[in-house]
């Protein structure tokens, strides 16, 4: 008796749950109420497919939502918050050139993405880069991509990618700020941009790209929002960029401190806002793994920001705030390949290895060598990218994103800890490629731009301070 | 006619200042200045880096003085902006030949 009751009741549920979209989208349907007769068979078909035709809708129109607030978060990361960040890095003579660097970026690879960016990254092409299909956007309309999401329009896609493609560069900006020409910078990010950038993006995210972990690749690397395309790309070039461009004039003699840690504070914050787009909109829906690397993600920089505040308060007697902050953007540097293959737990350790390792990078390792990484760039992006990408390869786990499966379509074991042993050699091709690509790619860029426009400002230029040299303003105008 | 330079604390300009009015002191120039005697700066430490910071701020009060007002403003600058820390700064008198007011071309301690 009280089976049937429950049964009853869940018969009841369905049907008015079924009865409320169908209320909404076809008022037609409310002439001929079920109830009346029962309905022959071909009615009943329409009627299942028009269902199915709205709920899809209604799927895509959740998913592209969320990927729309995404890639809108992604770019705030660039604009302000990266700049925030940087900008209050340097001295207060180059603030200006610093923020202008990343804003230069979105404009710039923008319209390097509309040309032909898209396409090398995403188009039909090799292992290596994409084709010339998409160029000039041909193609990428309303309609889904189904090779990448299937649910979103493609442009919906495009844009969001556009967004990453966009802070790559941008993050390289810390390693030689205060003493590149403007110029220089521009020539150098377009062709890092198609050179460098492009291909990564193509053989780990690109159809048919060599290390695609969702769409067999060869060397299926792991890497759910770009800690190899994006974070050991930029922080292995800014690397080479520090190496190459030599050290600031006076460093490291002269005191260099950061000019307003408060627009550091800020910048920071933003940075953490919008990598929830960064991460969680990399899940390309608004379903349940979005949830889950949106997750991963806040605990990864917690974590982070109380490993590296943490080391310091043990090694100098006191936690900083640039340290807290510093710590909290590269726990989200390490936690952006994990975050869709990872639960909180593994977070939390991913974060709090990162925020420690990347806090000796910075403090130890950096004056070892004596390379002048003037924002850190390598020290949290190249490094946490390295340490983040790694370990997604022992946590990654089948029960948070069932990415491998065999033929039958059985789950198979993803990461080292499931079983899965095979996958840290792949996370190291991936991230031994990243590397590579990042110091050949980064290197003949920085010759070649060297040859034809020079990349350093004249050693004038530099103490008086890029804003005037460069830009002939000032960021303070205290007097005016 | 004595000029009197005080180097003070920042904090305790106010209380110099309304303490010198008190005395009938008119007028005086205040600037912000930097720099260093006994006291030793502090160090700022940025991701790992450390910087000494050796120049501190302080305030410089100038004013020229009627030879007979001086020990009293002396003593109101010695009571109020006395911390009793290492840092509270110095007064440094020195004799002035002549004073004049731009306006009117008055001289001497009527300029003043």
């Amino acid at each position: 008796m009280r089976w049937l009751l429950i049964r009853l009741l869940l018969v009841s549920v369905l049907i008015l749950g079924a009865a409320v979209p169908k209320g909404y989208a076809v008022s037609s349907a409310s002439l001929h109420p079920a109830a009346e007769t029962a309905p022959a068979a071909p009615q009943v078909q329409e009627q299942m497919s028009q269902l199915q035709a709205q709920a899809a809708e209604a799927k895509s129109a959740g998913d592209n939502a969320w990927l729309l607030v995404s890639s809108a978060l992604v770019l705030m990361m660039t604009g302000p918050g990266l700049a925030l960040f940087y900008g209050g890095l340097v001295r207060k003579k180059n603030v200006l050139a610093t923020m202008m660097q990343s804003f230069t970026l979105m404009a710039l690879v923008t319209v390097l993405w509309a040309l032909f960016g898209y396409s090398l990254a995403f188009g039909p092409g090799n292992r290596f880069i994409g084709g010339l299909d998409f160029a000039f956007l041909r193609g990428v309309g309303a309609a889904p991509d189904a090779d990448y999401a299937a649910t979103v329009p493609a442009q919906s896609f495009m844009m969001f990618q556009l967004m990453f493609a966009i802070i790559t560069p941008a993050l390289i900006t810390g390693a030689f700020a205060e003493r590149m020409k403007f110029s220089a910078m521009v020539a150098f990010m377009v062709l890092w941009s198609v050179i460098v950038y492009d291909p990564m993006a193509h053989m780990v995210w690109g159809k048919g790209g060599l290390l695609n972990a969702a769409a067999g690749g060869a060397f299926p690397t792991l890497d759910f929002a770009g800690g190899t395309v994006v974070h050991i790309t930029s922080g292995v070039s800014a690397l080479m960029c520090a190496l190459y461009l030599g050290k600031r004039l006076g460093f490291p003699k002269e005191p260099m401190p950061p000019h307003s840690v408060v627009l550091s504070f800020i910048g920071a914050c933003l940075l953490w806002v919008g990598w929830f787009g960064f991460n969680a909109g990399s899940a390309l829906g608004a379903g349940s793994l979005a949830t889950s690397a949106f997750v991963a993600t806040h605990f990864g920089a917690a974590a982070a920001a109380v490993g590296w505040a943490g080391a310091e308060w043990l090694r100098n007697g006191k936690p900083s705030v640039l340290g807290a902050i510093s710590g909290s953007v590269a726990g989200l540097v390490a936690i952006t390949p994990a975050s869709g293959f990872v639960g909180p737990m593994p977070a939390l350790v991913i974060g709090l290895i990162a925020g420690v390792v990347c806090y000796l990078m910075v403090a130890k390792v950096k004056s070892l060598f004596g390379y002048d990484d003037s924002l850190d760039a390598f020290g949290v992006h190249g490094a946490g990218g390295s340490v983040g990408a790694l370990l997604t390869g022992v946590f990654a786990s089948s029960a948070v994103n069932a990415i491998f499966k065999d033929s039958q379509g059985k789950v198979l074991a993803v990461g080292v800890l499931e079983g899965n042993a095979h996958q840290i050699l792949n996370q190291f091709v991936g991230v031994l490629i990243a590397w590579a690509l990042a110091i050949v790619g980064t290197l003949a860029i920085l010759k070649v731009v060297d040859v034809v426009i020079g990349l350093r400002v004249p050693d004038e230029a530099e103490v008086q301070g890029l804003d005037l040299s460069q830009h002939g303003e000032e960021g303070y105008n205290l007097e005016a | 006619m004595t000029k009197l330079e005080a180097i003070i604390q920042p904090s305790r300009l106010d209380s110099v200042k309304e303490a010198l009015r008190e005395i009938g002191v008119t007028g005086m120039t205040v600037s912000e200045v930097r720099g260093h005697g006994r006291q030793k700066g502090h160090t700022e430490v940025y991701r790992g880096s450390e910087y000494t910071v050796d120049l501190l701020p302080k305030i410089k009060l100038e004013m020229v003085l009627p030879d007979g007002r001086v020990d009293a403003a002396i003593q109101s600058i010695l009571k109020t902006a006395k911390t009793g820390k290492i840092g509270d700064g110095k007064i440094f008198l020195t004799k002035v030949d002549e004073a004049i007011r731009i306006r009117n071309e008055e001289r001497g301690e009527a300029a003043l």
